[in-house]
């Protein structure tokens, strides 16, 4: 993997950056007004799709780019936010009661929680024994932990099975329309902005530390004393929430849940977030997923055999980028470091 | 009883077809170090090449010769033109790299030869069946275990026995030593990948008959390779011959028995089958989490 880009420490350089984030911020924030300007509404919606996975990658980076975990799960916690979401709006509409209690509900600032613990607590479990491995045979093991919760749902038949859950109506807010395509965008935007907030401060942390050091030398970690273990389960588990968070934004969003969203090359299309962005880098999964979803509708735009160009796109761009997108601009501004 | 005796069979057939995969797989990691994803795509081109030629010429032999050549022949350009640059890099630039391989390699599947699975008609000359241990059982699945065995063993000599098999061996032990005794390394592991690629191919074009040949049909299967290797222990033929048989015939019981079970537990038959559907494809991945609990290295792992 190349070299990570520090953080930022030194002081100009940090004021820049400040800067930097925040003019991205406002862009942002005015994204669906300059949609509306040039006439393409649309780009709001895959704007939304952006954010949301963006969410979703910098959660898969907190392990992969910073612990150097290569999960090939990622989908799997993602899928189970989704189905939360779903299951309980469907809770909510048919007023079955779920184990035995009246927990339906289609309220967001319910759903959004719950859906973040349940794909914590699943986190936890898988990977717990997931971190038994390492290696190559972490990378197996995740795929086929994530492909049997795939089965699970697939083999759900009282929530729809292969074919999902439709919810009709967006999780509600107090005070917001969130069935307004708008008020939604900058919602998923705030709940982006303040997850990549909190990442932030992780990784700057002394568990953050931890994880770097696990990543450049997990035996070098043993022998100072830290319990590796610990430190990467609890990683996973906050891995796992973000990507919960991540499901049950995109479940609003399409008001659909079905196993595909678990399928595993979902998962491996986090992982390519992840690696083109930067891995390691605090904003970079954000930008590989821009850059990959939005390669992704232009080629569909253009032909149904988009993955035939997208797929040997993507060698390449492994084989001849190191350090994804990040790596890229370093080539091109010639100061080649690695 | 004899059901049962079938489905055991069945499950060590499946086995065989997983120990093909799972053996090129091991062997292209266990001496490359290389992951390759691609491997699900091998044995589509494999499945592929054998059910068009086969129904075109309307000579399975030939078709089985074709998807043998086109897995090996696909499997040697993929090494010298991605996998060979893939080498010094980590495992996650290997996926990465050789998932993207897939997405070509589905998708070109689709444009070449469309969505629809294509059915391939077992030979003639294997249709029937055969009088053993008290059950008639499909002579084409019989063939499918012999060749499988028959690879088993061709794999051990070549590799314990003949000259090329202790260039592999030393090659995986220290790659720069046979290098510098004048071996061409680069020449011997392009050999090893249209090897590996080859097995993969020959399983695919065995599965044509007894199940669709269609696009996606190789990360099923790779999928449930991985469980095969992380059973067995990754790195080692012995471990993925173990693997594969159990996961073969631990999927394939529970797929028939569990069913019938629950419908005696549970009241609603429907759900009971959904349940039971449910279970059984998961069932390999809580073995594998079983596994992993008690030798978290696998059963024969490569190294002790």
């Amino acid at each position: 993997m190349a070299e990570m880009a520090p953080l930022p420490q030194s002081k100009p350089k940090n004021v820049r950056s400040r800067l930097l984030v925040a003019q991205l911020l406002v862009i942002l924030i005015v994204l669906p007004y300059l949609a509306n300007l040039i006439g393409q509404p649309a780009l709001t919606s895959l704007a939304t799709r952006i954010i949301i996975l963006a969410i979703a990658a910098a959660s898969l980076n907190l392990i992969m780019g910073y612990a150097g975990l290569a999960s090939f799960g990622h989908a799997a916690w993602y899928g189970i936010g989704a189905y939360v979401v779903g299951i309980l709006y469907r809770h909510s509409v048919t007023g079955d009661p779920l184990f035995g209690l009246q927990l339906g509900t289609n309220q967001l600032l319910m759903t959004l929680p719950v859906a973040i613990v349940v794909a914590g607590l699943f986190a936890a479990a898988f990977g717990a024994l997931a971190l038994r491995t390492s290696g190559v045979q972490f990378i197996m093991i995740t795929l086929a932990f994530a492909q049997m919760i795939f089965f699970f749902f697939v083999a759900l038949k009282a929530y729809g099975g292969d074919d999902g859950l439709i919810i009709r109506r967006t999780n509600v807010l107090p005070f917001l329309n969130t069935r307004d395509g708008l008020t939604f965008y900058w919602i998923c935007l705030a709940v982006a902005v303040a997850w990549h907030a909190i990442l932030l401060r992780i990784v700057g942390s002394r568990f953050g530390r931890v994880l770097e050091g696990i990543r450049q030398s997990e035996r070098r970690m043993a022998a100072m004393g830290v319990r590796t273990y610990g430190y990467k389960l609890v990683a996973c588990i906050i891995s796992g929430m973000g990507a919960g968070l991540a499901g049950a934004l995109m479940a609003n969003h399409m008001r659909f849940v079905s196993p595909d969203m678990m399928h595993w090359t979902q998962s491996g299309e986090f992982m390519f977030m992840v690696i083109l962005g930067g891995a390691g880098t605090w904003l970079g999964p954000a930008f590989g997923a821009a850059g990959l979803i939005g390669l992704e509708s232009l080629l569909g735009a253009w032909t149904e055999h988009w993955q035939v160009i997208l797929g040997p796109l993507l060698v390449l761009a492994i084989l001849f980028t190191r350090g994804g997108l990040s790596g890229l601009m370093r080539m091109i501004r010639g100061g080649s470091r690695g | 009883m004899a059901l049962l005796i079938e489905q055991s069979l069945n499950g060590i057939q499946l086995g065989f077809m997983l120990f093909l995969l799972a053996a090129g797989l091991t062997l292209i990691f266990g001496i490359m170090g290389v992951i390759n994803l691609a491997q699900g795509s091998l044995f589509m081109v494999g499945a592929y090449g054998a059910a068009v030629v086969s129904a075109q010429t309307g000579s399975y032999v030939l078709g089985a010769i074709t998807g043998l050549a086109a897995a090996a022949v696909v499997g040697m350009a993929m090494e010298y033109l991605v996998i060979r640059r893939l080498y010094a890099r980590d495992h996650l630039d290997q996926v990465l790299a050789t998932f993207g391989l897939i997405l070509f390699f589905n998708q070109m599947t689709v444009i070449l030869f469309g969505r629809q699975p294509l059915f391939v008609q077992i030979p003639s000359f294997l249709e029937g069946s055969v009088h053993i241990a008290g059950v008639y059982y499909p002579l084409y699945r019989l063939v499918i275990i012999g060749i499988g065995l028959l690879t088993a063993i061709g794999l051990y000599v070549l590799i314990s026995r003949t000259r090329i098999g202790m260039l592999i061996r030393a090659g995986a032990t220290n790659r720069d030593m046979v290098r510098a005794l004048g071996i061409d390394i680069r020449l011997l592991y392009t050999i090893v990948f249209g090897l590996g690629a080859m097995l993969a191919g020959l399983a695919g074009i065995m599965t044509g008959p007894i199940s669709a040949v269609q696009v996606g049909m190789g990360e099923q299967v790779l999928i449930l390779t991985f469980v095969v290797i992380v059973i067995g222990g990754v790195g080692s033929i012995r471990g993925a011959f173990a693997g594969a048989l159990i996961v073969g015939i631990v999927d394939t019981l529970l797929r028939a028995f569990l069913p019938s079970l629950l419908r005696h537990l549970m009241a609603s038959g429907s759900e009971a089958d959904a349940l039971a559907g449910g279970i059984s494809s998961m069932g390999v991945y809580l073995l594998m989490a079983v596994v992993l609990l008690v030798r978290p290295k696998g059963l024969l792992p490569a190294n002790g």
